[in-house]
């Protein structure tokens, strides 16, 4: 099937002033790579520091001007430079950004969420109702729409990000960790609800570290280690003691879940052993 | 011993308490699992075993005596945002040897490094400053822990070591633990009785 987005051999790096004049390079990101097809979730697990987010920001081209990209970004069979993406970003492009802070403090909360539906393309005598519509999929009452950020707790807040990310019918929905904070209940609402979406052809990259429950509604998992991705797994071969999974890396994430065998490496692992190992 | 007895907290005059009559124990050495859905007052409970809420009815006691007002708190909180944890404007240095100095068997434990002690809070990952502020938790004082979610946002293998290094500690010391968290599966790992919280009550699980 034809790939909805394409990352071949991403690679970042931060250009940094040391004194006045000098310059260096600091890697982030070395050769990622992975496709989303329409139709299913892509889940991106790895440790905090590993790089998820900064992918999820080139692709949305949301990195600060210091960053330096190398490699190639394909949406929909076309090159995403710049100007494709200002115009495809939050109609076909959306993100469920990682942090709350995301949320203007000072606009109530339905106002936001109207705001990201009318950046989607709806016209405006239907934004209200769009916004009431998304808010209520996700459990939310009418009296959010007129609270304020600080007033939400923590899983409310990060429900508001996820119905402005889908108040528009975007191709392409990334979302960065959109269930830390949430319950049991509701985590598995969302999670079900981005099954839902890519059930009807859309593409989700659901960035997460919570592997075990990623795994209930991706198709595919990809790994990332220290800025690189290295493996792309069916969900399926997570399972018993991990033996078809390839990377060793992959298998001790998938042994250290508290449901599995909640073992401990021996002690923390440099990149290149992790890479000699293989 | 921990113990709770009769507790009753409410956040707002005009509303239900939060916790309702609840009554619980923490014995020395013994590891107890808290479960519930957002909302329900887990946190609220721990704070107020933790004195830093005081209950508007009921005791909390530690070995028939009540929490002691000054100085160092027996019974101390791992929160599960260890960011809002820390004095964003102090070096790590300085966070780790506020209460006292852990010594270098324990940093390598946790896995804490000589070369993070320079840097401020923000330039660390979510996993190491929390074990940065599991090993301030650990002064000798300090007999009760209340973790509460401290490994929710941590990828599985720093979970777990995480959890290796802190349940080594706690069973040397013989402290006594209460550890809240929604993953059932790391509570039936880690904790030897578990209850749940439900509209201010406690039901023991089985």
């Amino acid at each position: 099937m034809k790939a909805l987005l394409a990352v071949d051999a991403l690679s970042l790096s931060f250009q940094r002033y040391s004194g006045w004049f000098r310059r260096h390079a600091v890697p982030c990101l070395n050769d990622v790579s992975l496709t989303v097809v329409p139709g299913e979730v892509h889940a991106v697990v790895g440790a905090s520091g590993a790089g998820k987010s900064l992918m999820a920001w080139a692709v949305m081209g949301l990195l600060p001007a210091n960053a330096h990209l190398s490699g190639t970004l394909n949406f929909d069979g076309l090159p995403l430079d710049a100007e494709r993406l200002a115009a495809l970003r939050g109609k076909c492009l959306a993100l469920i950004p990682q942090s709350i802070a995301a949320l203007d403090p000072l606009v109530r909360s339905g106002r936001q969420v109207r705001w990201s539906a009318r950046r989607a393309g709806i016209a405006a005598h239907r934004t209200p109702h769009i916004a009431r519509q998304t808010l209520s999929r996700y459990g939310l009452a009418t009296d959010v729409e007129q609270a304020y950020p600080h007033t939400l707790s923590g899983g409310m807040a990060r429900r508001v990000l996820l119905a402005m990310a889908t108040a528009g019918d975007a191709d392409l929905l990334i979302a960065d960790e959109p269930t830390t904070g949430l319950d049991p209940c509701n985590r598995q609402r969302v999670l079900d609800y981005l099954r839902e979406l890519a059930d009807a052809g859309k593409g989700i990259l659901l960035i997460t570290h919570d592997l075990q429950h990623a795994l209930t509604v991706a198709n595919r998992v990809t790994v990332f280690h220290a800025g690189t991705t290295l493996e792309t797994a069916p969900s399926d071969a997570f399972d018993g003691q991990g033996e078809r999974l390839t990377m060793p890396y992959t298998r001790a994430l998938w042994q250290a879940l508290p449901s599995n065998g909640f073992q401990a490496p021996a002690r923390e692992r440099t990149h290149e052993e992790v890479l000699s190992l293989a | 011993m921990l113990s709770a007895s009769a507790l009753r907290y409410c956040h707002d005059r005009h509303r239900d308490p939060v916790i309702d009559s609840v009554s619980l124990r923490v014995k020395a050495g013994e590891i107890v699992g808290l479960t519930g859905d957002s909302g329900a007052g887990k946190s609220t409970l721990g704070r107020l075993l933790a004195g830093l809420l005081r209950p508007q009815a009921g005791r909390i006691e530690l070995d028939g005596t009540p929490l002691p007002r000054h100085g160092l708190q027996p019974v101390q909180l791992l929160m599960q945002t260890p960011e809002l944890a820390v004095n964003p404007r102090w070096r790590i240095e300085r966070i780790l040897h506020e209460a006292w100095t852990p010594d270098t068997t324990l940093l390598e434990a946790l896995s804490i490094r000589r070369d993070w002690y320079s840097r401020f809070p923000h330039e660390l990952s979510g996993g190491e400053l929390q074990r940065v502020t599991v090993a301030r938790a650990l002064a000798p004082g300090v007999r009760y822990l209340i973790a509460d979610e401290i490994s929710s946002m941590l990828d599985a293998l720093t979970q777990a070591e995480l959890w290796h290094a802190l349940l080594q500690v706690v069973a040397s010391r013989r402290m006594g633990m209460l550890v809240i968290s929604h993953d059932a599966a790391l509570l039936s790992r880690v904790a030897n009785r578990c209850y749940r919280l439900n509209a201010g009550q406690l039901d023991a699980l089985a």
